[in-house]
């Protein structure tokens, strides 16, 4: 970290300046995560789940790694496999739920985490790498649950590894022999739940490998914060120990609540009774969806009910990868010079009144049956949503006039700043 | 942690009994979470033990009706070979000639077998050196120098009651826990 007043790590016992010599991980982390990485000291509970989502991915890799010690990743004994663990193994009942949940829960986390960078514009520069990376790493979450989805093998893996590859032959020309390489065979089976398995053992490690890099980006400019006024001097910066680590230690205390809660007593409420049923190619379930956490765009996916140019089926296709790869243009969709949604009186109004109404009607419109009126309103959400990335954002960014900023996070904390400090808004703002 | 708060309008919070409410506030806070997380890693060790339906197989049961003199059973008990014979007046004539004084692992073939059954030998055919099965259960192997088993990974000769003679098993074949009915053998 790059501030100048950072605490620098000072080894005390003879261990650790060898070690500090010769392997310093003990100042990495203290840099990292501890006294030695100054952060804003106005940080809310909202900057509480990037540590929240790294919690969640360990609880993944190693609940993960257990549940991978006794499930069968063949296609005639991967559902009793898990039954097995439910039933047989030590304290398996706890691990499956405990992943399964765990995945809703990362991904509850994460779009919190997400619509955060959204409303405070955390993607602008200089923290734009922070914010591919992290679309990145969401990109790869979403390909490792799907993937982790199909495993159990039972009527929703099954047909949710079908539909999924199926999207893949909609791309013209190589649709098809892409969607049978990817399985492996002209349907999902045992080549399809082999390879599956392997890749959603290894993405975790690649996801764990990005998620480095997305923390290593986030500390040459430091945590981004609620006024989105950089840090200017020492008064605007706690040390992350022990100011954040207790905060963050308080918000993983509840977080944990609430996910005990669905541990404990609702382990099923999240997924779907027809996944205990074994995979049947002869028999498609009624509905027939995606875990909670895909829906908006799986509604984004089915609102393409009429060719146009191209097929229908190829424009829900790429709407749904475009509804995320817009996601990697925002530092520059967005051009308002101010940061947080705190100042921004219109881009506020577009992201509460717009954008969070659309995504949770893509929310409810992606679990719903296929029928009217709902594809409907998934056609109009699917609009909005697009209209609201690519055209109200820029235009509000360019147009609206903000509010005035608060002189340094010292003032924005403590009322003044009287502190003079050369560089951008020099001048205090009156008091 | 607490030493790190320079803070003298904190630090200068005079508490009844010294102790200050942020220290125990820290010291409950992370003794709980120490707890709950040494609580989480038992079933993420426990997981790794014989689950259910690996200790159901632990007991076996064998008819042993047409089981002659002379005659021997390789079964399964937890996954690995048992060893049921039934000795020959012969057998069981060699293995008392010896003076269990002078065996590595001292016993008599009476200690090994069950009252009623004294020419029944059950044993675990895993060779108590290093876990290889020892041959002489079926006709025509090797039974060793001393007519009862021999390991061929690493050369222990076990006697007519499979004691452990020469080599470098440090024990006899061991008796599993069994009972007998009229016809049927029961191990575990």
């Amino acid at each position: 970290m790059s501030f100048p007043w950072a605490k620098e790590y000072t080894p005390k016992t003879g261990l650790t300046k060898y070690l500090d010599e010769k392997l310093p991980l003990p100042r990495l982390v203290y840099n990292a995560v501890g006294a030695g990485y100054p952060v804003p000291r106005n940080l809310s509970y909202m900057w509480n789940f990037g540590v929240l989502a790294g919690f969640c991915l360990m609880l993944q890799i190693v609940t993960g790694i257990v549940l991978a010690m006794h499930y069968a990743a063949n296609a005639d004994v991967a559902f009793a496999s898990v039954e097995h663990i439910m039933r047989d193994v030590n304290w398996g009942w706890l691990m499956r739920y405990a992943h399964a949940n765990g995945a809703s829960f990362f991904f509850v986390v994460i779009y919190i985490h997400i619509f955060r960078g959204f409303f405070y514009a955390s993607y602008k520069p200089p923290r734009e790498m922070i914010w591919l990376l992290g679309v990145t790493i969401f990109l790869l979450m979403m390909a490792t649950a799907f993937m982790g989805y199909v495993l159990p093998w039972g009527q929703m893996s099954f047909w949710g590894a079908k539909v999924i590859t199926g999207l893949f032959g909609a791309i013209p020309f190589v649709g098809e022999p892409l969607q049978i390489w990817l399985l492996g065979g002209y349907a999902p089976d045992n080549a399809a739940l082999n390879r599956f398995f392997s890749l959603h053992y290894l993405l975790p490690f690649v996801i764990l490998g990005a998620v480095i890099l997305h923390i290593w980006a986030l500390h040459i400019p430091g945590s981004s914060n609620p006024t989105g006024v950089e840090v200017k001097q020492e008064s605007d910066t706690v040390p992350f120990h022990p100011y954040y680590t207790a905060k963050d230690g308080f918000g993983l205390g509840v977080f944990l609540l609430i996910y005990f809660a669905f541990l404990f007593f609702l382990p099923n409420v999240l997924g779907h009774a027809d996944n205990y049923i074994p995979a049947n190619p002869l028999s498609t379930p009624a509905l027939i969806v995606p875990e909670w956490y895909f829906y908006p765009f799986y509604a984004i996916l089915r609102a393409f009910t009429f060719d146009f140019i191209l097929p229908a089926k190829l424009w829900g296709v790429l709407a749904m990868f475009a509804s995320i790869l817009v996601w990697f243009f925002l530092p520059w969709l967005d051009r308002g010079p101010v940061r947080s949604g705190h100042y921004r009186p219109l881009f506020r109004k577009f992201f509460w009144f717009g954008l969070i109404p659309c995504m949770a009607a893509l929310f409810y419109l992606g679990g719903a049956h296929a029928e009217e009126p709902y594809i409907m309103f998934s056609q109009i959400a699917t609009a909005y949503y697009f209209l609201h990335f690519l055209v109200i954002l820029p235009i509000i960014s360019s147009i609206e006039r903000p509010d005035p900023l608060p002189f340094s996070i010292t003032e924005a904390v403590l009322g003044s700043d009287k502190q003079a400090v050369l560089g951008e808004n020099a001048e205090p703002a009156a008091v | 942690m607490a030493t790190t708060t320079g803070n003298p309008e904190v630090s200068e919070i005079a508490v009844e009994d010294g102790v200050r409410r942020r220290d125990f506030i820290e010291i409950a806070a992370v003794s709980a979470a120490g707890v709950g997380g040494l609580v989480m890693v038992m079933p993420l060790l426990s997981q790794m033990s014989p689950s259910a339906d690996v200790l159901a197989e632990s007991t076996t049961e064998l008819d042993i009706s047409a089981l002659e003199v002379g005659q021997s059973i390789k079964a399964v008990f937890r996954k690995q070979p048992v060893f049921v014979r039934r000795l020959t007046q012969a057998e069981i004539d060699a293995a008392n000639a010896v003076d269990v004084e002078d065996l590595r692992d001292p016993q008599t073939l009476a200690e090994r077998t069950l009252p009623g059954n004294p020419n029944l030998l059950v044993v675990m055919g895993v060779c108590t050196h290093l876990g290889c099965v020892p041959l002489g259960a079926a006709d025509g192997e090797n039974k060793g120098e001393f007519g009862g088993y021999f390991c061929p990974c690493h050369g222990s000769h076990y006697d007519t009651a499979a004691r452990i003679r020469k080599g470098p098993a440090p024990s006899n074949l061991e008796v599993p826990e069994y009972t007998v009915t009229d016809t049927m053998l029961v191990i575990g």
